[in-house]
């Protein structure tokens, strides 16, 4: 089955999610769908298995145009889509889920149905007995299961999303050879969405890359690691004003001491680290490599398990979020309106609450205030205009406005996510201007470019693994590679 | 501009109320009544007389005094549900003082009022305590508190507070005359001093949501208590204060009923009042002031429905089925307000742009 997506365009609000997108998916292939959180890639996968509307463009499968609105739509047409979260019924037995969802009136062919699960499952290898409740499974047999389900439903094309995410790697095997079976033998077309360059590599032939909505490259396989990641990141070079300041004179404003962190999905082990003062520190690394656990327990937002935290020679180890704030920690978090905004709140009431410190508010300064740093700090937007009609880049505008003028240690997720061009240097100027008051910087980035401009040194993250390196003497090249995982090669 | 959206919000308000109206008007005919008639028997029950109109603010006091407390736990974004127990507690408070202190009503009066307070606070408090620091859902650990309230409320008319012919559950024995909240006069049985209570609850509240630091860290605590945390808010602190606010709230409602409707301590002495206040909240939101006017029409309608059985042979139930209504319509018509509401205007945020300030000159002030 060919699949063929035309001009898609998706936006969500003031964000472009899938930018004038067209992609051609042959049968018998399994294509790579490749780009940092944001990218576009989720909501491309989502258009194409109708969970999710779009805005123009088009779909063809096999010449003809479709249109298709839901998911049972979308398999109907043969497309169907693995989520990353298993969409099966925890309370049904493995053939109760195969059987829910097949056309058919109100009778169950069990017979029938159970002959056709115990085929499907001996020719891809899968181990799945009918009569197991679906919640004694592991994730990887909840996976075979919907496969096994989706192929007897008729589908012809198979859209997986981070189908390794949380299997074992013995299950990973049996998955992969499945899913080359299906492609080969029966000419399906397989789309998989990952974040691990090691499963891409091993199993697409070919991949398309998408960044910030949009399509920047397509490629026949095999690629190196570094080749797949400078896809994915840009291979821009930076301009040559990178920080050289130098300040090994400075004090320390911040010490990591052996510590241990644990996350959801990645623990980060034995890690120490000296920050000074006037000292830029990038944060790289897929997603969820880490990173974020290291800010958070930076502003005392995460405890570690083990090791300790010295924000200006002081123990706040343990400590509340509130005694970092009071000791100049700044954290600025991914999630705008999530962590740092509050929705419902206007811009004003957002700077009474960081500016005012009496019982009753002056509503009146607090509003002077408030245009102030709308022109101060370019913020599109009113005084009275409620938080989450600003853009993006507004927002994190506004966050500057309300982030304390003198911090000592500013711990920054992504401080530039969605932005332009123009939107992420102003944020940067602003950034250094605090810098140049002392102010020590931690910062994660999915942008080489940005990690190399602006960071002193750059801690690279993979799987919860660090790996310093020197951000002067570095290249995107280098980068590249250790972030998709050859950290012991460089 | 301002005015439309006050006209609209008071048409969302209106709507459910306009709407369950009418549908308890079908109910009613189709049982086969007459619907004006109905309308004009609950009317004239509310507000036939002045003894009558005194019956609903009596009913109207406490339940103003628990909606506005709810106006301030729900600004705060807590359902706080256990205000019946609080209600009671605050009774029982009361009561206690009301039975054992032998002292002149001047000073009596204000040490019952302020046990009550304390009484619905605590009650409170545990609810908060469970809630920020144990991660107890504030709604379960209020349903479970109002239980116990109740039990404690048993407990004490029928063992230390039972009257002494004995062996009664049914309530304490009556509270002496300087214990007891004195009436304006004969005909119009409202107490003066509960009445100002009221006005101050309310005005306080809502000079306080609107310019206080504190009623501001409710707010942001109540919209996003991640974000608020992360800008510097206590929002531990926040919910607690909440809490305790409404639960002070509801003692004095509690003690309300006891010092002055029912001169004793009886078993469901909060009438259910707590959770017709939620009810309340319901419709008004965040809005203090316009609590008392919601509150004063559920308790115009409960007290006109008293008559229904004996004019109609219609149950006065047919009052709790006009409040279901209520709360449903109700419901609907905020997601209404959502879906009503207009996706966000985006060009209206880009195109009155401020002066672009060259970034050097912006960060060298």
């Amino acid at each position: 089955m060919l699949i063929e997506v035309r001009h898609i365009h998706k936006r969500f609000g003031p964000v472009h999610a899938n930018d004038d997108i067209s992609l051609t998916f042959p049968h018998g292939r399994i294509v790579g769908i490749l780009g940092e959180n944001g990218a576009g890639k989720s909501t491309l996968m989502k258009i194409l298995s109708g969970y999710q509307s779009f805005d123009s463009g088009e779909i063809l499968i096999d010449g003809q145009p479709v249109d298709y609105r839901g998911p049972l739509a979308a398999i109907a047409h043969g497309v169907g889509m693995l989520q990353q979260d298993p969409l099966d019924v925890a309370a049904f037995t493995v053939l109760e889920n195969f059987v829910y969802g097949m056309p058919g009136g109100l009778r169950i062919p069990r017979r029938a149905a159970r002959r056709r699960l115990a085929e499907l499952t001996e020719r891809l290898g899968f181990a799945l007995d009918p009569e197991m409740p679906i919640a004694q499974l592991s994730i990887g047999q909840r996976q075979q299961l919907e496969i096994v389900r989706l192929l007897a439903l008729g589908v012809k094309a198979l859209i997986l999303d981070e189908p390794t995410t949380g299997i074992s790697a013995e299950q990973k095997a049996i998955l992969f050879d499945a899913l080359r079976q299906l492609a080969e033998h029966d000419q399906m077309t397989i789309l998989l969405v990952s974040h691990k360059l090691e499963d891409v590599i091993a199993l697409c032939h070919e991949v398309a890359v998408l960044r910030a909505g949009r399509l920047v490259g397509c490629r026949a396989m095999p690629a190196t690691t570094s080749e797949l990641v400078t896809m994915m990141f840009g291979q821009e070079l930076p301009p040559v004003d990178r920080q050289s300041a130098d300040v090994s004179a400075a004090p320390n404003v911040l010490t990591l001491d052996r510590l241990h962190l644990r996350g959801k999905r990645v623990t980060v082990a034995d890690l120490s680290l000296q920050v000074k003062a006037g000292e830029v520190i990038g944060l790289a690394g897929l997603d969820g490599s880490g990173q974020e656990l290291l800010l958070r327990a930076c502003a005392g937002l995460l405890k570690p398990l083990h090791g300790r935290v010295i924000v200006g020679g002081e123990d706040l180890t343990g400590h509340p979020y509130r005694d970092f704030l009071r000791r100049g920690v700044a954290f600025s978090a991914a999630g705008r309106l999530e962590e740092g905004l509050i929705a419902g709140l206007t811009l004003t009431e957002h700077i009474a609450l960081v500016t005012e410190t009496g019982t009753l508010v002056d509503w009146e300064r607090a509003r002077r205030r408030t245009s102030d740093q709308i022109a101060r700090y370019n913020v599109r937007g009113r005084p009275d205009s409620p938080v989450e009609t600003l853009s993006g880049g507004n927002q994190q505008r506004l966050l500057m406005a309300l982030m304390a003028e003198q911090p000592v240690l500013m711990a920054l997720e992504q401080p530039t996510r969605g932005l332009d061009v123009d939107s992420s240097r102003w944020i940067w100027q602003q950034l250094l201007a605090r810098r140049e008051r002392g102010a020590a910087i931690l910062f994660s980035s999915s942008e080489l470019d940005e990690l190399v401009t602006y960071s002193h040194r750059i801690l690279v993250f993979y799987a919860g693994r660090v790996y310093p390196v020197d951000a002067a003497r570095t290249t995107i090249d280098e980068l590249g590679r250790l972030i998709g995982g050859h950290l012991d090669g460089a | 501009m301002k005015s439309q959206t006050l006209t609209a919000q008071a048409a969302l308000t209106a709507l459910p109320i306009i709407l369950s109206l009418a549908i308890t008007a079908l109910l009613v005919m189709a049982v086969g009544a007459d619907p004006r008639e109905v309308f004009t028997l609950v009317w004239e029950g509310a507000f036939r007389d002045l003894r009558a109109v005194g019956q609903v603010v009596n009913f109207w006091i406490p339940l103003t005094l628990c909606s506005i407390g709810l106006v301030v736990t729900f600004t705060a974004g807590l359902w706080n549900i256990g205000v019946e127990g609080q209600m009671i507690l605050g009774a029982v408070f009361a009561s206690w003082a009301a039975l054992t202190l032998d002292l002149p009503a001047p000073i009596l009066v204000p040490v019952e009022i302020l046990l009550a307070m304390l009484g619905g606070a605590l009650w409170a408090l545990l609810v908060g305590v469970l809630k920020v620091r144990l991660g107890v859902h504030e709604i379960f650990g209020g349903v479970a508190l109002n239980a116990l309230a109740n039990v404690i409320a048993i407990y004490l008319i029928s063992g230390p507070w039972q009257p002494p012919e004995g062996g009664s559950v049914r309530a304490t024995p009556p509270f002496p005359a300087p214990a007891l909240l004195p009436p304006l006069s004969d005909t119009f049985k409202v107490s003066l001093l509960a009445l100002v209570i009221v006005v101050v609850a309310v005005v306080g509240v809502w000079l306080a949501l609107r310019g206080t630091r504190w009623g501001l860290q409710l707010k942001a605590t109540g919209k996003n208590a991640r974000s608020a945390m992360l800008l510097g808010v206590p929002t531990g602190r926040s919910a607690l204060s909440a809490f305790i606010v409404c639960g002070m709230l509801a003692g004095i409602a509690g003690s309300y009923r006891v010092l002055f409707t029912y001169n004793s301590l009886r078993p469901g002495v909060s009438g259910g009042i707590g959770f017709l206040g939620l009810l309340v909240v319901l419709l008004v939101a965040n809005r203090a002031l316009w609590a008392p006017l919601v509150a004063f029409a559920f308790a115009a309608v409960l007290g006109g429905s008293a008559r229904l059985k004996i004019a109609l042979q219609l149950d006065a139930s047919l009052a709790g089925v006009l409040q279901g209504f209520l709360v449903l319509t109700a419901l609907l018509s905020n997601g209404l307000r959502a879906r009503l509401a207009p996706p966000t205007p985006i060009s209206m945020i880009e195109e009155p742009a401020p002066q672009p300030i060259p970034a050097e000159a912006a960060h060298e002030q």
